[in-house]
């Protein structure tokens, strides 16, 4: 009983397998950038980023179809041209980042939605929107795998003037650290993990496994290190629960997933260990010194 | 003695407009130097230039066989995310940034400098707690610990007893006395004049132009600081380009 309802559906259906087996990588790769994200107060720039890659993806659609490598070249293209497009705003003019980024993503998100819409049915747009994670092909899992690996070497390479960059970056540049190409670098990583994760949730739902399991991971450790590993777990646990849900009682995986991550997310606010509400209401007691 | 520092007729500033106007004169090695002036002199201005922070609008500033790693700066403090999930000992250990850089590993004698860093600056148990739960006292002795582990033979100072209570300033004013004993050149930008007095040998008296560079007591007199509360107040929003002829002239 409990194996039909957990487990024989990714046996018995290649299509979850898959579905599977690109979600995880997803959770692997985006949940620990969305560690960074939260913690560099830039949860809004993922989300605008997220929106600026759409266009990008409608020209690749456009002229080659839904055609998996097409739509990540012009996925990672039109997300590395906004985040450096505002960067340059930001750093040229008065306008802030966040700013210059929200004017940048609305003006694209617009311009892709239109895009799509022209040239393609109902049905595209909506893929294009929300993705379709059971209908993932040999190719873009094995996308996705590749990005969550590069993802995590990179992570592993500048994990230590990451953490200094957001904390301290007048002591990172005092000393010589090369903040600046760190900061680039991390953008970068955004924007190739919102791209694959674009193939499996759609430009307006990937976002959603960068925040939400970070968020979530806020609650359950005190570490930087300790709330990647809780934000991967939460990622992970979304995207089983969210796949068999959406199996078992039919409705959009894609959505599913982010639904569960989202009711992760509110169940560590209102539980979680760490500053959430009930740590806010246990009795104060305190310790002699 | 060698000049750690020159400053060859320096113009800082931000938006054309000066903040440390055309500056000219060395810092020798081993120097203990207070840098004093009304707000908005260009003090903390004039640190940036000297880490690089800032590029001078003219002149130059000149650190004869510096590396950056020679170096340790300490900002005012108000610009870190209080709410940033790190340990007193991950916030002190990021000194060893000259020496292990990105990829190298803390080791052994890594983490013994850091402990010894967080002893000496009364902090000793304290290595698992989050910085942010530290009151801006501790904090400040984390910053010291940090500067310590840098283990530099240049340390510039931004305002580092601001807000201190006595004991407090009294402690990391004895790890300042240390580092001079050392023969490590120290610059900080100070705002309580009798400390000025009773523990730095060397003053620079800035408001935004030099106003005076030397001992301390003929730097500090009565006069000096009267000018230099004159000349800081003055401000004009169109005033002509500097090296305008008649201006030059």
């Amino acid at each position: 009983m409990i194996f039909d309802w957990l487990i024989a559906p990714f046996l018995d259906y290649a299509f979850m397998a898959r579905a599977l087996a690109g979600a995880l990588a997803v959770s692997l790769g985006a949940a620990p950038v969305g560690v960074f994200l939260m913690l560099r107060r830039m949860s809004l720039t993922g989300e605008a980023i997220a929106h600026g890659v759409l266009p990008g993806i409608a020209v690749a659609y456009l002229l080659a179809g839904l055609s998996l490598f097409a739509m990540t070249i012009g996925g990672l293209v039109a997300g590395l041209v906004i985040a450096t497009l505002s960067a340059l705003v930001s750093r040229l003019t008065v306008l802030r980042e966040d700013a210059s980024l929200a004017s940048f993503h609305l003006v694209a998100l617009a311009m892709g939605v239109l895009l799509v819409s022209v040239a393609g049915s109902k049905i595209d747009l909506i893929h294009v929107l929300f993705g379709s994670v059971l209908a993932l092909g040999n190719g873009a899992v094995l996308l996705l795998a590749g990005s969550a690996t590069l993802t995590v070497v990179v992570l592993a390479l500048i994990y230590r003037p990451l953490v200094m960059e957001s904390y301290d970056p007048a002591f990172l540049r005092a000393v010589g650290g090369r903040g600046a190409l760190v900061h680039h670098l991390f953008l970068a990583l955004v924007v190739l993990n919102l791209v694959a994760g674009f193939h499996a949730l759609g430009t307006l739902m990937s976002v959603g496994m960068m925040i939400l399991p970070a968020t979530a991971a806020r609650f359950w450790a005190r570490g930087i290190g300790g709330m990647i590993v809780a934000a991967v777990a939460t990622a992970v646990l979304a995207s089983v629960v969210g796949l068999l849900i959406s199996f078992h009682i039919d409705v959009p995986s894609g959505p599913a997933i982010i639904l569960v991550a989202g009711a992760a997310s509110m169940f560590s606010m209102l539980l979680g260990p760490h500053g959430s509400l009930r740590a806010l209401r246990t009795p104060a007691w305190h310790r002699s010194n | 003695m060698s000049a750690v520092i020159a400053f060859d007729d320096v113009t800082l500033g931000y938006d054309h407009h000066p903040a440390v106007h055309h500056l000219s004169g060395e810092v020798p090695a081993g120097a203990l130097l207070a840098i004093v002036g009304p707000n908005g002199a260009g003090k903390s201005t004039l640190l940036k230039g000297i880490v690089g922070e800032l590029k001078p609008l003219s002149g130059r500033i000149r650190r004869p066989d510096a590396r950056r790693r020679d170096t340790a700066y300490l900002p005012q403090q108000s610009e870190l995310d209080r709410s940033f999930p790190i340990s007193v000992f991950d916030l002190v250990a990021m000194g060893n940034w000259g020496a292990i850089g990105s990829l190298g590993t803390l080791g052994a004698a890594g983490r013994k400098r850091v402990a010894s860093a967080l002893a000496e600056v009364g902090l000793e148990s304290f290595d698992r707690r989050q910085a942010g739960t530290l009151s801006r006292g501790q904090l400040q002795r984390a910053l010291f610990a940090r500067l310590l582990v840098q283990d530099a033979p240049l340390i510039l100072l931004d305002e580092p007893f601001t807000a201190l209570d006595q004991r407090t300033e009294h402690d990391l004013l004895a790890l300042v006395a240390r580092w001079h004993g050392e023969g490590r050149t120290v610059l900080a930008v100070m705002h309580d004049l009798d400390t000025v007095r009773a523990r730095f040998p060397r003053t620079l008296l800035l408001a935004r132009d030099p106003v005076a560079w030397g001992e301390t007591g003929e730097v500090m007199t009565s006069a000096n600081l009267l000018r230099a509360r004159s000349i800081s107040e003055a401000w004009d929003e169109a005033a002509p380009r500097c090296d305008a002829p008649e201006i030059a002239a």
